[in-house]
């Protein structure tokens, strides 16, 4: 005796978490079933294995027609089709959206495109991460990219709106194509990555000011995910701070002063100052050549972590120097500068 | 009389691309009444297109109004070919056509495809004004309530209970062999749709003249049915029972009611004489000023004062219990000569209703059914469909006969359903035969002293269950007993009903669901040939139907089944009988005795030892669920010592001199005696099946109750939190050689499987109950059995339900918990009432007794308990109007205090109302459900009869992920537009929502496949009970806080 049809269809949606995260992992029924087969829910319930197929097949078939509305996150809240309570539409799209860090971190910089998804065969295999939801994931930063990619306004709130959750790391890298895939970065992960993203964007993007965008100035009519072009160029004046021999002689004995004592490695700051001052003025300056912007994390890796590094700078250290280095000098612009790199820096500052 | 429909289109949205080109639509919208058309402006390059119409008038009289759906299709625009369909909706206006239903609807509604489902929605606002006010009534039958509740609906009040309405109308089907013609499906299915909204909104209006030609104003308990006959057409039939009804009007007609009588009791402590017309209005006219009222505050008082008679503690009280029993007889025949004059003028004495006002139901004989079996003719002649209202008129007389045969006068919970295949089609009525309060019936025919009368020879806890027909002259072979709660009148041994359980019964546990499942083998044949064996197998099935029924009805221990349901469907090659219905134990009827085997051939010592152990693993499943439902019987005390209440001694002399006349009632004291017991005789194999087959049923999961009655005897405590849900499976019967034994087995694993599968989906809401669970069968094609669920799961609370369950009568407040009009009463009810309905704690008491006891041997034990439970009794009876005076009192301050208290339980209020709006969700949230109420809630407004009708269809079966996913989806739909219409209706529930039909076919083949749902329910509006007590201001809210408030403490 088969069953050729079986349905189960209530006025509240029943959406039952772990199958939701079977499916979502892209298991198919019969790996699910295997699942929760070994997760003991035979024993639980007592109940039989068929019961378990059919359960798993309904809850699959709900979540593949529930799949369309989450593309769009909005269109969830508005449809009538599924009566699901508000809790638990938000928990749908969050497990939806919600992604794996070593995949994301593998993706971190690289262009969406056709090819990057077909190399997810072998991101799969390295992750760890099966490849339909790979390919889900993929398919999920490619949307939220090409959906705040034609809008204005501050990136997070955008992807808030559409989306309903933050994904605005991930779109911010995509956007700016930092290179993060080089042997150097590897120890690095996707973690601290979204924390820089989120400081950068925090203290640098057009909205962080803390006022209106002016809708007469240029950056208004760019989306939110590329740095403001103006911050950029005003960042090319703070050169002046290396290249006057005097500003930087000047900088460094503020600094050593206010940390003569305070600090272990004294010594070795002292000696070092002057190239630690150019790497951290320098990797600004550079940030209006999109060739150049790959390079900003490898630039701090290479010329402020991995000498401090060597000196076995703890990472006090690092932050008493950056307060005071940052301190030595009163200007908007540098502030506004130093407290990105600055949060950057620290939360890099690891093995 | 003429009115004015107006429509407004207001705008679109997640409307389907329609242009590839630009991914874009030119959406515009055709709105058709009748035969007028208009179309709103062409919206270009849209997906949420904002038409914002003007307001399309149509000027129609009131009878189309009430035959014709408002048609609104969405087409998208092409200049240069036809113009594309996107979808359409169908909107029922009828409720807009009653003043106290809706009185707009507005909304978005999902534009619905038979092809491709629901694509985008549509707002839409739909007003309707009547002219003529005065006349309105005349030609069509605007203004008739329809109620799809087979109760009294809650917030209206029964003046009269007219009875039986029934009226059906045929055609030709559009569209009757959908897979082989050549016409598009989707043409000839939205001609079928369009068609049967026409039918049934005429059928309607027919039925709405029959109620006013009765004089009554609405119908309730409305079922309306299709039948898809194929090549010979269809037929849409609908009954009902015509009732006058009348608003509560809450605050004014209630508070007074409850609240004179509450006075009263404060003033008037507990004494030895409680006179019986305390409560009502005065010794010399006890009811005749009383127009028969739902509002039980009347009711209640009136028939506590006559259980008061019958059962009093107090010997003193006028009339003695041993002349209300001697006088029992000539009552009955003085009530049936009343109810027959009451009932004689009707054709039909059939009421549609399940659950009935207090005191309308006297007695209940049984269950009565008619089949037939007929052979389908094309209908040649729409307009006169004498064929099909003559078999069902014979079919109804049948059921009057069987009712007559009981010694009744009236059927109660009657229905009739068909079962076809091909051209033999099986006509199918049931009801339960009774004896009706003619007080209902007619208005003021009745003297005050005969009612009176009356109602002194039926307690209300066990007065239904007492014999409506003749001791000496019995219609069957039965059983029968003095009755084990009044011990004055004569009870069968068991009773079969098609009603819901009646809220005054004393039950003993708690109830479950039981089925009885068959399948018999028949030959294929053609026309008459078919009919005839058809009609020779059906005495066979019916007869086994019952035999499961009894065998598992006493598995469990139990002696009653109520809400019973049978159902045989018809096939090619064979008949399935389903019966479900909920068992339970009533404290009227004996205890069931056990179920002893016997074998043929006693020499073989294998076999016998083989029968031991069988007749062992009954008498253990029979003990096991006795412990399972909590059926603990006091059992009956042989001899009452040092009782200090001299009632108890008397009453139990009285039983004595009973016992020593009658053999039955000492053999039935002996609760498993063998001599009582049910005799299996296995003389085959066949028989060790049927044996082994009463064995699988397995209980539910722990946390798991099920009934297929509106509510769960013995559970009372019910949350808000509810599920309803629809469950659809297609099972291949398929064996090489199948034989009945094959089939049957088969069935029942179907239909047990289905039954765990739904314990499992629903396991999160443990402890729950999954109530009305109403199963229908169809036999699509050969060996193909469908199966269709739906049901609704309601959580309690464990720790209340742990007290509930010692107490075993809560009965009627578990269902006052449910209206607040009834809870008004009961106050009332309890304090004049204290033996007959076992009130609250007292009855714990026996249960607490009973535990104390459990080393000392049964028959001592039984007497203890029930000298305890006196003694108790009287005790706790006596705190217990102390306490309802308190909270009574309590109650009645609340509305003033309550002002104090205005601040905090307006923040909680508001703090709970911004939930929903923080996470701005823009669907409003739409319960459903089968059952005619909502836990916790109260409805305030009935909003009109939801009926719809949705076919769909495809031909990329496989691409929309099979069966399943079909069907899977559709279901969603309906779901999703039922919803849609009740929130556009401005309701938030449907109450007494039915799946009526679920035809599924399918052609794999061809990768295509159809399903045809119909639906019907009642939009209503209801108010969280919780929110009701926060809302201080509301006059209306103050009534139900006295009763809540008692039900705490009584809880």
């Amino acid at each position: 005796m088969s069953s050729d049809l079986d349905v189960f269809v209530g006025n509240t949606t029943l959406i039952d978490e772990e199958v939701y995260r079977l499916w979502l992992d892209g298991h198919s029924v019969a790996e699910a079933v295997a699942r929760r087969l070994r997760g003991g829910v035979l024993e639980r319930e007592g109940t039989s294995v068929a019961v378990l197929q059919s359960d798993t097949r309904d809850h699959y078939r709900t979540f593949q027609m529930l799949e369309r509305l989450l593309h769009a996150p909005p269109r969830l809240l508005q449809q009538l089709l599924f009566q699901i309570p508000p809790e638990r539409q938000a928990l749908l799209v969050q497990r939806y959206y919600a992604f794996d860090e070593a995949l994301a971190r593998e993706l971190l910089g690289k262009k969406l495109s056709k090819g990057t998804k077909k190399e997810l065969d072998e991101v799969s295999a390295r992750t760890g991460v099966g490849i339909r939801s790979c390919r889900r994931q993929f398919d999920n930063f490619k949307r939220v990219f090409k959906a705040v990619e034609e809008l204005r306004g501050p990136l997070a709130e955008n992807i808030q709106q559409l989306f309903l959750l933050d994904y605005a790391a991930i779109v911010f890298f995509a956007n700016s194509r930092f290179e993060t895939g080089k042997r150097r970065l590897q120890f690095l992960s996707f973690a601290d990555f979204a924390a820089c993203a989120q400081s950068m964007m925090g203290h640098w993007s057009q909205g962080a000011l803390g006022e209106p965008p002016d809708p007469r100035a240029p950056e208004a009519a760019e989306p939110d995910g590329d740095l403001p072009k103006s911050f950029l160029q005003d960042l090319k004046e703070l050169k002046v701070l290396v290249a006057d021999k005097d500003l930087l002689d000047q900088h460094k004995s503020l600094v050593c002063s206010a940390l003569r004592g305070k600090i272990s490695v004294y010594n070795e700051l002292e000696a070092n100052f002057k190239a630690l001052s150019r790497a951290l003025v320098n990797v600004g300056g550079k940030l209006t050549h999109a060739r150049d912007v790959r390079d900003f994390f490898v630039d701090l890796v290479e010329k402020v972590i991995e000498p401090c590094r060597s000196d076995k700078w703890s990472p006090g250290d690092l932050r008493l120097f950056l307060t005071h280095y940052t301190a030595a000098r009163h200007q908007a612009l540098w502030e506004r500068y130093m407290a990105a790199i600055t949060a950057c820096l620290l939360r890099m500052y690891h093995d | 009389m003429p009115g004015k429909l107006k429509v407004k289109i207001v705008a679109g949205r997640h409307l389907p691309v329609m242009d590839r080109a630009s991914d874009l639509t030119d959406a515009f919208v055709e709105v058709k009444f009748g035969n007028t058309t208009f179309k709103t402006d062409v919206y270009p390059k849209s997906l949420n297109p904002q038409w914002n119409s003007e307001w399309f008038k149509f000027e129609v009289d009131d009878e189309e109004l009430q035959d014709e759906p408002l048609q609104i299709t969405v087409l998208d625009h092409d200049t240069y070919s036809a113009n594309d369909a996107i979808g359409k909706v169908y909107i029922d206006i009828d409720p807009l056509l009653y003043s106290e239903a809706a009185t707009v609807i507005s909304g978005w509604f999902p534009i619905y495809d038979t092809i491709h489902g629901i694509r985008g929605e549509i707002n839409v606002v739909v007003k309707v004004d009547l002219f003529n006010d005065l006349n309105r009534f005349r030609q069509s039958s605007c203004g008739v309530k329809f109620f799809c509740t087979t109760s009294i609906p809650k917030c209206y009040r029964a003046v009269i209970i007219h009875g039986f309405v029934e009226e059906l109308v045929v055609n030709e089907d559009p569209e009757y062999q959908w897979i082989d013609r050549i016409r598009t499906p989707r043409a000839s299915n939205e001609a079928r749709q369009r068609l049967i909204s026409l039918m049934s909104g005429e059928l309607q209006r027919k039925i709405g003249l029959k109620v006013l030609e009765m004089r009554g104003n609405a119908v309730v308990g409305y079922l309306q049915c299709f039948d898809l006959e194929g090549e010979s057409g269809l037929v849409v039939r609908a009954i009902g029972t015509a009732c006058t009804l009348d608003k509560l009007s809450n605050t004014s007609a209630f508070l007074p009611a409850c609240n004179s009588p509450s006075k009263e009791m404060k003033e008037i402590p507990f004494n030895e004489d409680p006179n019986p017309n305390t409560y009502s209005s005065g010794p010399s006219t006890p009811l005749k000023n009383q127009t028969y009222s739902f509002s039980p505050s009347k009711s209640y008082s009136r028939q506590s004062s006559s259980s008061d008679t019958d059962l009093s503690l107090t010997p003193k009280t006028g009339m003695g219990s041993g002349s209300a029993g001697k006088e029992g007889g000539p009552f009955k025949t003085l009530l049936r000569q009343q109810t027959q004059s009451a009932l004689e003028q009707r054709e039909f004495p059939f009421f549609t209703l399940t659950t009935f006002p207090p005191g309308f139901l006297v007695h209940v004989g049984g269950v009565v059914s008619a089949r037939s079996v007929k052979l389908l003719d094309r209908i040649h002649n729409p307009d006169e469909p004498e064929t099909r209202d003559a078999w069902w008129a014979e079919i109804r007389q049948e059921i009057k006969s069987h009712a007559k045969a009981l010694g009744c006068h009236a059927v109660v919970g009657y229905s009739e359903s068909t079962s076809i295949c091909e051209e033999v089609c099986i006509l199918s009525a049931s009801g339960t035969a009774a004896v009706l309060n003619p007080r209902f019936l007619q208005d003021g025919t009745m003297e005050g002293c005969l009612e009176q009368r009356i109602e002194e020879a039926s307690p209300p806890g066990c007065g239904f269950c007492h014999i409506p027909y003749d001791e000496l002259n019995m219609p069957f072979p039965a059983h029968l007993t003095y009755c084990y709660n009044c011990r004055k009148q004569k009870v069968p041994d068991v009773l079969f009903t098609t009603i819901d359980l009646p809220v005054e019964a004393i039950v003993i546990g708690k109830g479950c669901l039981i089925q009885a499942r068959l399948c018999r083998l028949k030959k294929k044949a053609q026309a008459e040939a078919n009919a005839t064996s058809i009609s020779n197998l059906l005495p066979f099935m019916e007869y086994e139907v019952h035999t499961q029924l009894m065998n598992k009805l006493k598995l469990r221990g139990m002696n009653a089944l109520f809400g019973l349901r049978i159902q045989i469907t018809v096939g090619e090659n064979m008949l399935m009988g389903l019966a479900s219905a909920t068992g339970v134990y009533l404290a009227a009827l004996p205890t069931p005795g056990g179920i002893q085997i016997a074998g043929k051939t006693p020499n073989d010592a294998t076999y016998d030892q083989h029968i031991s152990h069988m007749q062992k693993k009954i008498n253990d499943t029979i003990a096991k669920n006795k412990e399972l439902y909590e059926i603990n019987p006091p059992e009956l005390p042989e001899e009452i010592i040092g009782s200090p209440i001299p009632e108890p001694r008397q009453r139990s002399r009285l039983l004595r001199s009973q016992s020593e006349s009658s053999d039955e009632v000492t053999e039935l004291d002996l609760s498993h005696g063998k001599k009582d017991a049910f005799v299996l005789e296995i003389d085959d194999t066949d028989a060790m099946e049927d044996v082994h087959s009463l064995l699988t049923d397995v209980p539910p999961p722990s946390g798991f109750y099920s009934c297929n009655t509106e509510i769960m005897p013995g559970i009372n405590n019910w949350t808000p939190e509810i599920q309803m849900f629809t469950a659809v499976r297609v099972s291949r019967l398929s064996t090489i050689n199948p034989t009945n034994q094959t089939l049957n087995k088969n069935f029942n694993d179907l239909c047990e499987n289905l039954l765990k599968s739904l314990y499992f989906k629903l396991r999160s809401m443990v402890p729950c109950c999954l109530c009305h669970v109403n199963f229908t069968v169809a036999l699509p094609e050969d060996e193909l059995v469908q199966i269709a669920v739906t049901a609704v799961a309601i959580t309690y609370d464990k720790n209340q339900a742990l007290q509930a369950n010692k107490a075993p009568t809560e009965k009627s407040q578990q269902r006052a918990s449910t209206d607040n009009e009834e809870q008004l009463q009961f106050p009332l009810e309890l304090c004049s009432d204290p033996l007959s309905s076992q009130p609250f704690s007292p009855a714990k008491e026996v249960l607490e007794g009973a535990s104390s006891h459990t080393g000392i041997p049964a028959a001592q034990r039984a007497t203890s308990v029930d000298y305890s439970s006196f003694a108790d009794r009287c005790n706790s009876w006596i705190e217990l109007i102390k306490l309802k005076a308190q909270t009574i009192r309590r109650g009645s301050i609340k509305t003033t205090t309550s002002l104090e208290k205005a601040s905090p339980l307006a923040e909680g209020y508001l703090r709970h109302r911004s939930v929903p709006s923080c996470t701005n969700s823009t669907v409003s949230v739409v319960k459903m459900t089968p059952l005619s109420f909502l836990p916790g809630a109260k409805i305030t407004k009935y909003l009109g009869i939801i009926n719809m009708f949705f076919i769909r269809e495809t031909t990329s079966l496989r691409e929309e992920g099979g069966v399943s996913g079909f069907l899977h989806a559709f279901i969603a739909e309906v779901f999703a537009m039922v919803r849609a219409h009740v929130a556009a209706l401005g309701g938030n529930a449907v109450v007494s929502y039915i799946m009526k039909q679920c035809v599924f076919m399918e052609n794999p083949n061809k990768n295509q496949a159809q399903c045809l749902i119909n639906v019907s329910g009642d939009a209503v509006i209801f108010v969280r009970e919780s929110e009701l007590e926060m809302l201080p201001v509301q006059p209306s809210t103050a009534a139900p806080q006295p009763t809540s408030s008692a039900g705490d403490v009584t809880t």
